[in-house]
């Protein structure tokens, strides 16, 4: 996750805190790992700088506590591109998994327990996920559901490629 | 809460072998799914453990006790008062009402009818089928009838739940809410439960997951 284009995307909402904007960063998108203060007034800093936010009306007191942030026209083209532009698609064919089946054929090694020892690591991480979400919010759900669909994918390739071993060894080993 | 276990279980059909030596151990009160491509024999294991269809070689047991060696009638017995079972098309009875197919394993084990419609009717309550009591299988939504047939498999507060693809013919969503139920009331029981699915989404409600390949339990996903 991207924090100056999460941070930028909050403030599109509402200009707001420092310390605001680390709370709804922490409740949304940081699972786990909240996001230090230092790294919110770096990176607020830092898209100051390049003309994304301005600060806003400076409230009575001092610390930086105090100023509310607020998103410029750039910013917010900025959010609105991020946000409709499509992220690259993986190319699952350089994945670790496949350079580890090719190279367990090349070398001679037992690709298929790589295979099952890789589907039961995916499939208990399945099983820690599902647990979350039956215990967590509808945020965890997604969160959850996101990691299962990949991780689903990548057990459809594994028993494809399982089922396909034979033929692979031919062809990698002439 | 009982254990189920089969020891190298051979069983062909003809001269077709389904299963060649499958050995696998459910401990008390877990939950594990059986999965495995089309053919692999993971719906024959799950009929061995509940009795259903008799090993031409190993061991069945079921809470310390070895089952395959039972007559017909003994296995019968022990199916109706001790397993629950929940199957991909719900296999309500048509000509039942919701309620009457809940209690339906309670009326078959001798519990009057007023009292077996008691312990079925909380179940509606429970699986978020209240109103629909008195509906019949052709008036129930898949999900329904799945949560009706869920019911009916856990109502008689059975040892173990054996249930084969039990989601199979749900969307992807209503297929885990109907797990989600599963899982909870199993747990609440202290069910014991086996189930066969290919979906690998349904398999990580489980405890824990087995592979079935060429008729064999794959070792390796023990975890």
């Amino acid at each position: 996750m991207s924090v100056p284009i999460t941070l930028l995307g909050l403030l599109e909402r509402e200009p707001s805190h420092g310390y605001d904007l680390k709370r709804d960063y922490d409740t949304f998108f940081s699972r786990g790992k909240p996001l230090p203060f230092g790294q919110v007034y770096s990176t607020l800093g830092r898209l100051v700088r390049d003309g994304k936010i301005v600060v806003g009306e400076v409230e009575p007191g001092v610390g930086p506590e105090r100023k509310r942030y607020v998103i410029t026209e750039r910013g917010a083209t900025e959010v609105e591109a991020w946000l409709t532009e499509p992220v690259d698609a993986e190319p699952n064919l350089q994945s670790v998994l496949f350079t580890k089946v090719v190279l367990a054929l090349m070398l001679d090694r037992p690709a298929e327990e790589y295979l099952d020892s890789q589907r039961a690591t995916h499939l208990r991480r399945m099983t820690e996920l599902t647990e979350i979400k039956r215990q967590g919010n509808l945020v965890d759900t997604m969160l959850a559901d996101h990691g299962l669909f990949h991780l689903e994918a990548d057990l459809h390739w594994i028993d494809t490629t399982v089922a396909r071993l034979d033929a692979l060894r031919k062809v990698v080993r002439g | 809460m009982r254990a189920v276990e089969a020891r190298n279980v051979v069983l062909s059909f003809g001269e077709t072998p389904a299963l060649r030596g499958a050995s696998v151990s459910v401990a008390a009160g877990e939950i594990v799914a059986i999965m495995g491509p089309s053919g692999s024999g993971k719906s024959t294991l799950l009929h061995c453990l509940a009795g259903i269809l008799v090993p031409d070689a190993g061991e069945i047991h079921y809470d310390g006790r070895r089952i395959d060696t039972l007559s017909e009638d003994q296995r019968s017995r022990l199916r109706r008062d001790h397993f629950g079972f929940v199957f991909q098309f719900g296999q309500l009875v048509p000509e039942l009402t919701a309620e009457e197919n809940v209690a339906l394993p309670l009326l078959l084990g001798g519990v009057k009818r007023a009292a077996a419609l008691g312990q079925a009717r909380p179940w509606f309550e429970r699986l978020g089928l209240a109103g629909l009591e008195r509906r019949r299988s052709g008036e129930l939504s898949g999900g329904q009838a799945q949560r009706v047939a869920l019911a009916r498999g856990l109502v008689a507060q059975p040892g173990a739940l054996f249930a084969d693809e039990p989601t199979g013919a749900l969307d992807s969503l209503t297929g885990e809410q109907v797990m989600d139920l599963l899982v909870s009331s199993a747990r609440a029981q202290g069910t014991t439960v086996v189930l066969v699915t290919h979906d690998a989404r349904i398999a990580a409600y489980a405890d824990r997951q087995v592979i079935v390949r060429d008729g064999r339990v794959n070792a390796l996903v023990h975890s």
